[in-house]
């Protein structure tokens, strides 16, 4: 049981963070995050970047594949899509930053109402085919229509500005991407406390009562691959202006991957499993590179031969993670603030 | 010339006329009519595989009949979508248990209101403003109509997947009353409980039909919950209505005794009989 606060108001019952211990945790990493482009290296800076814009993406898979059951293979394209739309915008018309990258994601999640439709008749593995199918054709598009989206070659932009101020270096696309990422995070927690998410949840746990209990299926299933998707175009065009060059190979089918191994790991039909994943999933291949390029320094032939022992050992870690924690790393999370909360002296 | 009458008649709560139901070679349900008039207590009875719950699906929109129509205060349902019916007034509770395992008993409450909801994507995602207000208006009328009357204040926040049967069952009552219901289908709702369980149950829908004013349509097996709650007595078998009137009426008819015997399960009718009279003994 909970002890050293009682509820005050069934708003406060409904609140998103409901301990001193939960805001406290939020204010230091906002802190941290805060502090980090003054003191730490360029190189931390653009990973953190990196791990922001997987954020959005992982969130965006999480809600259609973790919350509403739907499972998708496609969600690189969906980045594709918001990201091409954001290069178009930018290198061609010219249209400021924020509206390109709401155009991305409106474009992406109409291009997912459209992918989302089969999602009547066809769940599990065969969505999971329909989505790859939709992705190939999208990839098909990105690579064909040379006019508009510059062909094999791709398209490259110039940097968002700000006041005239050109966003060109992770240092000043930190402030843009971070508080983007915050804000669509805190969306997709918010729309698990409304009739929408709970609307999601039902689908995923029975749809045939779902529906007699009067939630319309294919409206709340569009609903959700709009969302997912919209997610995906943000997260895309974002990473448009982080790497200003698109190309057709950029949102390949294994990112997609990427994403789903994310919010498993993370923790599927979770929030913070989502972030949690995106770290994970970004972080340790870093991680374990830094490991090697270290070893490097005592074993001169480390890099050639514990490359490839790398992806073995990330591979590994994934695999540990579904046995040992199904439910993810925000099931571990969640133990530990059980542990706080038995703690008999408040935090 | 048809004689105008001078007070039109209420419309039935629920009129079914003529509902027809195959699978297959099964016939399922065949001509099936009745009616139930607003703030009554219908039962629907008949041994296994009599085609109760079929008559459910049909009314709630799962299957569609073959044949016939049904009507809701007058307006006819049968073409509806399941989510459109349950907006008119119809909810219902399963025979095997539909409950959303992994959400939380106030989650599967808050479900049940999701058609009378008007909170957009958008007002969701930004949650402050109209979402919130409407949330917190729900959370806490379900609180105080539906919570404290059912009396599950003590599991709000517990996983239904957790619970004993007895109170999944409350908690789909629950869920059913958070629909905003006219007309309530109860398929079950004792089923598997104990004594005590089962007169708690049969509290809680008595009065849901005089505090509420739902009109209730219910299907079981436990005579005496069915003696004593009903107000009409439906009894089916094969698929056809084969006695209908009041309970002491119904428990007389040898037909009704009779399709007991055919399907075997007349002893077991016999004592459920018998135990309806003791649980009358008893409340009188
Ligand atoms: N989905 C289905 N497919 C095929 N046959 C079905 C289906 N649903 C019901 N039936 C058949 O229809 C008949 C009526 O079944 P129903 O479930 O309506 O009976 P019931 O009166 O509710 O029985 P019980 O008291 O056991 O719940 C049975 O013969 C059953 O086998
Ligand atoms: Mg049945």
């Amino acid at each position: 049981m909970r002890i050293g606060h009682a509820k005050e108001s069934y708003a406060a019952d409904e609140a998103l963070l409901d301990s001193p211990f939960q805001w406290t945790m939020l204010a230091l990493m906002i802190a941290g995050l805060a502090a980090l482009p003054l003191f730490g290296d360029p190189y931390w800076v653009y990973l953190v970047c990196l791990i922001a814009i997987h954020v959005i993406g992982a969130t965006g898979l999480n809600i259609l594949t973790g919350f509403t059951g739907l499972v998708s293979l496609g969600h690189a394209a969906f980045l594709g899509v918001g990201a091409y739309t954001v290069a178009v915008l930018e290198a061609r018309i010219g249209t400021p930053f924020p509206v390109n990258l709401l155009a991305g994601g409106l474009a992406a999640a109409a291009v997912g109402l459209v992918v989302g439709l089969p999602s009547l008749r066809v769940k599990g593995l065969y969505l999971a085919i329909a989505t790859i199918a939709a992705s190939v054709i999208l990839h098909f598009v990105f690579l064909h229509w040379a006019s508009l989206t510059g062909g094999p070659a791709g398209l490259s932009l110039p940097p968002a500005t700000l006041f005239g101020v050109a966003l060109d270096t992770p240092f000043a696309l930190y402030w843009l991407i971070l508080p983007v990422a915050g804000v669509m995070v805190l969306g997709a927690a918010n729309l698990f406390r409304t009739r929408v998410g709970r609307a999601f949840i039902a689908i995923r746990d029975r749809d045939i009562s779902a529906e007699l209990i009067g939630i319309p299926l294919l409206k709340t299933k569009l609903m959700s691959f709009g969302i997912s998707s919209f997610y995906a175009g943000v997260a895309g065009g974002l990473w448009a202006y982080f790497f200003r060059v698109v190309t057709p190979e950029s949102f390949p089918l294994i990112m997609s991957i990427f994403f789903l191994a994310a919010i498993i790991v993370g923790g599927l039909g979770s929030i913070l499993g989502g972030v949690l994943g995106a770290v994970f999933m970004t972080l340790v291949p870093e991680a374990l590179k830094l490991g090697v390029g270290l070893l490097s320094g005592v074993l001169p032939d480390a890099v050639a031969i514990l490359a490839p022992v790398r992806t073995v050992v990330f591979g590994a870690l994934i695999i540990g993670f579904l046995i040992f924690e199904p439910l993810g790393l925000a099931e571990i999370w969640r133990r530990f603030r059980r542990l706080q909360h038995l703690w008999p002296f408040r935090t | 010339m048809r004689p105008r009458s001078v007070v039109s008649e209420p419309a039935p709560a629920l009129a079914v006329a003529g509902v027809t139901l195959s699978f297959g070679g099964v016939r399922a349900l065949h001509d099936v009519s009745f009616e139930v008039q607003p703030g009554s207590i219908t039962s629907v009875i008949g041994p296994n595989g009599a085609g109760k719950t079929s008559l459910f699906n049909c009314i709630s929109g799962f299957y569609r009949p073959a044949a016939g129509s049904i009507r809701l205060f007058g307006e006819r349902i049968d073409r509806w979508s399941p989510p459109r019916r349950a907006r008119h007034g119809l909810a219902r509770t399963f025979q095997n248990i539909a409950l959303f395992r992994g959400m939380t008993v106030l989650d599967n409450i808050k479900l049940g209101r999701h058609a009378h909801l008007e909170t957009s994507l958008v007002d969701a995602l930004v949650y402050y403003g109209r979402a919130r207000r409407e949330e917190v208006a729900l959370r806490a009328e379900i609180e105080h109509r539906i919570i404290d009357f059912l009396e599950i204040d003590h599991i709000r926040k517990a996983p239904v997947g957790a619970l004993a049967y007895g109170l999944q069952k409350r908690v789909e009552l629950a869920r059913a009353l958070a629909m905003r219901p006219k007309i309530l289908l109860l398929d079950e709702p004792v089923a598997g409980m104990n004594r005590e369980e089962t007169e708690d149950m049969a509290r809680f829908i008595l009065d849901v039909k005089a505090d509420w004013g739902v009109t209730i349509l219910m299907v079981d097996h436990d005579m005496g919950l069915v003696m004593d709650l009903s107000d009409h007595v439906l009894v089916l078998n094969f698929g056809e209505v084969i006695a209908r009137g009041r309970p002491a009426e119904v428990q007389d008819d040898p037909t009704v005794v009779a399709a007991y015997l055919g399907s075997g399960d007349v002893e077991s009718l016999r004592r459920r009989f018998a135990g309806g009279s003791d649980r009358g003994a008893e409340a009188a």
